[in-house]
């Protein structure tokens, strides 16, 4: 099945650039001063390249980059250990009505977020609490629970006799989970680590809803900042080094973990 | 230990009541407000939500609205699109790197990678490239076609293909990655057999190979729907619906409605529709996956 290989590298390479260029263009111009921003040539390499725009999407994203890593942080290690917990018991310890609560949440990784946005900022606003970072983990933790059905599917696989002996030689539930459990878990951690911090780092609707001012995540801060762009000649070298800046974070961790990062997406896409 | 030891600890030891807070929570959180949400969309709300009962009036406000006509309309293009492209484009590509080639490996991060960043970020750098004045306009008339114009975000008719343009740079090589997985599980002793056979190139690929990949077309079929039923970020991003309400898709308007509009049951029933299709395609799957009663990944 060897097609031609000239015409194969040939097509390869130009869709390499379609997705290539919209980056590497970001990049170049977030290297230009604003003065030959005005000067225009917009395709152009920098002919000094410096790094004011950067200083200056950072002066303003700065807060925000920091209040998003201080959202996926707790979001990814509190969801992730529940989901762990959750889909051990879902698999290992089947009950009545198992299957239901499996079908549940396989149903809840669909819904999209509008469906419950409005009830969740009317009980928000009745129970007067405040637009927060605390309140936007809560929210997140809770919204991640089909998370479980990763660490559900992972233990599918675990032999059943591993967690008899254990049980026979006296290990309550808590030493099964926390001894032999977790650390079998490692690769799905990976996996599911990697999503959910993508995910959350990414997420705009709960971000944009649940915070004020100052304390948006990056993703809201970035939408506002494109929005509010004052007449005249915008400074997209600031636009450019700001889109990147809030990109870097998830760009580093498909780049250093690209193949559980694909997995992680392909498992995981349907959420939003 | 006697087996009367070991049923009493059964009975004690029910890691499954851990599940109950989880459980209560989830209900609430994802059923209840679903269903609050769905209340709310059959009463008066506008401002402030109101108990007030007005059986399906906001759904007949809703379908009397040219406005979110449109944005079905509109989200009947995009999702037609949004599918048809990524799915021949990922496949292609696929395909093409299916090849054993030397530069895989970077091709395909090269492809991948628009998948990591948010859509936020993809709608900001394709509303500069796209930009009339700027971006891939004026690269091209600096290169000396001085009458080139790209005004398609200006332009109420090609305003929606845009974020089909940023939409399938986002997701084309996630189709990719799903349909490359599934040609690399083909069985290469069928591969064989089938060129002693004398199939080759094309029709072995038509023959043997497609026929395969049922289970990516659906995994991919399964993300891209739900995908442009939901997609609002990009739509913000690029064009804010605009201009006009030429790109306006149902999220933005179910969240203009509800959250900018004070129509808070018009902004409810829209989105209750929206659950309607995403369900169409959820609950079937829901229900084969819980059928088999196990499933590989999630």
């Amino acid at each position: 099945m060897m097609l031609k290989r000239s015409l194969i590298y040939a097509l390869l390479a130009l869709f390499a650039l379609y997705f290539a260029l919209p980056l590497a263009f970001m990049l170049l111009n977030s290297l230009k001063s604003s003065a030959e921003l005005r000067d225009g040539a917009f395709l152009a390499w920098p002919r000094a390249p410096e790094l004011s725009a950067w200083r200056a999407a950072w002066d303003a994203l700065g807060g925000s980059f920091v209040n998003s890593l201080l959202l996926a942080v707790p979001v990814v290690t509190l969801s992730s250990l529940l989901a762990a917990l959750n889909g051990f018991i879902l698999c290992k310890f089947r009950f009545r009505g198992s299957e239901l609560v499996f079908i549940g949440l396989l149903v809840a990784l669909f819904l999209p977020i509008k469906v419950y946005l409005l009830p969740l900022a009317i009980s928000l606003a009745k129970l007067g609490l405040g637009k927060s970072l605390g309140v936007l983990i809560a929210i997140h933790v809770i919204y991640s629970l089909p998370l479980a059905l990763f660490f559900r599917n992972h233990y599918l696989g675990f032999p059943d006799e591993l967690l008899r002996a254990a049980r026979i030689d006296g290990a309550g539930f808590w030493a099964l989970f926390l001894r032999i459990v977790l650390p079998l878990s490692k690769p799905v951690f990976v996996v599911v680590v990697i999503l959910q911090f993508t995910t959350i780092w990414n997420e705009y609707l709960f971000g944009l809803v649940f915070t004020e001012a100052d304390g948006r995540p990056i993703t809201a801060a970035l939408a506002q900042l494109g929005a509010t762009g004052e007449g005249g000649v915008r400074d997209y070298n600031v636009e450019m080094a700001a889109a990147l800046l809030a990109a870097l974070p998830t760009l580093a961790v498909y780049l250093l973990a690209g193949k559980h990062f694909t997995r992680g997406l392909v498992a995981g896409a349907v959420k939003g | 230990m006697t087996t009367t030891t070991s049923a009493l600890r059964r009975y004690l030891d029910r890691p499954e009541l851990l599940l109950l807070p989880s459980l209560a929570i989830g209900l609430l959180f994802f059923y209840g407000f679903m269903l609050w949400t769905g209340w709310l969309s059959m009463t008066r709300s506008s401002l402030l939500p109101s108990n007030e009962f007005v059986g399906l009036l906001q759904y007949q406000r809703l379908f009397l609205d040219e406005r979110w006509l449109h944005a079905l309309g509109n989200l009947l293009r995009f999702a037609g699109l949004f599918v048809a492209i990524p799915l021949l484009l990922g496949l292609a590509l696929a395909i093409l790197l299916d090849q054993k080639l030397r530069a895989e490996g970077a091709l395909r991060l090269i492809y991948l990678h628009p998948m990591a960043l948010s859509l936020i970020v993809t709608g900001t750098v394709w509303r500069w490239l796209l930009d009339p004045e700027l971006g891939l306009a004026q690269g091209v008339r600096q290169l000396g076609f001085a009458s080139f114009r790209l005004d398609w975000l200006a332009d109420e008719e090609m305003a929606l293909y845009t974020l089909v343009i940023a939409a399938v740079w986002q997701i084309t090589g996630f189709v990719m990655a799903v349909f490359l997985a599934g040609l690399r599980a083909v069985d290469d002793a069928v591969l064989q057999a089938a060129r002693l056979d004398g199939a080759s190139g094309f029709t072995l690929y038509r023959r043997i190979v497609l026929p395969t990949l049922g289970p990516s077309l659906f995994s991919a079929l399964l993300v891209l729907l739900p995908a442009a039923i939901k997609s609002f970020d990009l739509v913000v991003a690029l064009t804010d619906g605009g201009p006009g309400q030429s790109s306006e898709l149902p999220a933005l308007y179910m969240f203009q409605m509800a959250f900018e509009r004070s129509r808070l049951g018009l902004g409810a029933a829209s989105s209750m529709v929206m659950l309607m299709m995403v369900l169409a395609i959820a609950i079937p799957y829901a229900y084969a996956r819980g059928r088999k009663g196990r499933g590989h990944d999630a």
